[in-house]
């Protein structure tokens, strides 16, 4: 399965991500946020970081940036698109994901190891996945996710909320969300589910003796509903 | 010409830095602050002498970048 990694300046997730996609058998490329092509993939991955120093709103610059016109017609096509944490900001101003990241609701960065709950599995992220809680990590200051009452009802009426905050036991409650985001969303899908958002960073668990291993069944799991 | 532009949250959009600012200033004794609201003020250069054609100009671009509108309304002063 090819993927390609876009690096914006202020990327600073996108090694990882590579590290994270080769561990596991994908053919990954890395491409620069500047080119106007992506060379022929099966996955685009968005990657985490402070793209162009997240000014005016995280992520707002690199919706804009040359290589965004092709990543949207990509997913518009039906590619396999993943966003992770500023590449999940970056997905909602595009306009791929509906919604916003806010400032996390205590004003703080949050550096730490979550479980998050997996609200669907129809789709080619999580089909056929063996757990329904996921210890992953999240570090961020802008992941307090909000959206329209419309397009909340909109989002749970299409199965589109991918991933919610929990404790380990699977509950979603106010002490199991770290930043406020509505309905403790971690992570969406666009309406087709090809385009995925979502601020928890599977690539950061891919090891049992440096992390935990989740975040590898998640990769692994998208190779596998891609053969 | 230029051109200015103040964006603000929308009403009902939680601002938790307004509401710190707040919270700061009653600690500071100016206790009759109700609610602050943060916003962004822009000005904008623009190579167009017409007033009205440079607002419009700016209105685009306000919609396309300088505001999101899931959470902001903008204001051309």
């Amino acid at each position: 399965m090819r993927s390609s990694v876009i690096i914006f300046p202020g990327s600073n997730c996108d090694r990882d991500m590579d590290v994270a996609l080769k561990k596991f058998g994908f053919n990954n490329q890395m491409v620069w946020h500047n080119d106007q092509s992506i060379p022929k993939s099966d996955l685009i991955v968005l990657p985490g970081g402070f793209s162009y120093g997240d000014y005016l709103r995280c992520g707002s610059i690199a919706s804009k940036s040359k290589i965004i016109k092709s990543v949207i017609d990509f997913a518009n096509s039906g590619g396999l698109v993943l966003g992770i944490c500023n590449g999940f900001q970056i997905l909602t101003e595009t306009g791929l994901l509906n919604g916003i990241l806010q400032q996390n609701k205590f004003l703080n960065f949050i550096c730490s190891n979550v479980y998050v709950k997996v609200k669907d599995k129809q789709n080619k992220y999580f089909k056929d996945l063996k757990k329904d809680v996921l210890e992953l990590h999240i570090a961020h200051n802008e992941g307090n996710y909000f959206c329209s009452d419309d397009e909340l009802k909109s989002l749970e009426d299409n199965s589109q909320i991918a991933v919610t905050y929990c404790g380990v036991d699977g509950a979603e409650n106010e002490k199991t969300n770290p930043n406020g985001a509505i309905k403790n969303i971690a992570g969406i899908f666009n309406r087709n589910k090809n385009v995925l958002g979502m601020m928890p960073h599977p690539e950061r668990m891919i090891d049992k003796y440096l992390s935990g291993e989740d975040g590898s069944l998640f990769f692994k799991n998208i190779l596998d509903n891609f053969k | 010409m230029k051109i200015k532009v103040i964006v603000t949250l929308k009403n009902g959009v939680l601002d938790p830095q307004g509401k710190a600012i707040q919270q700061t200033l009653n600690g500071m004794n100016f206790g009759n602050v109700e609610d602050v609201r943060q916003g962004k003020y822009f000005e904008i250069e623009v190579k167009e002498k017409d007033e009205k054609k440079a607002k419009s100009l700016v209105d685009d671009m306000c919609k396309k970048l300088l505001a999101n509108l899931v959470i902001e309304d903008y204001k051309i002063v």
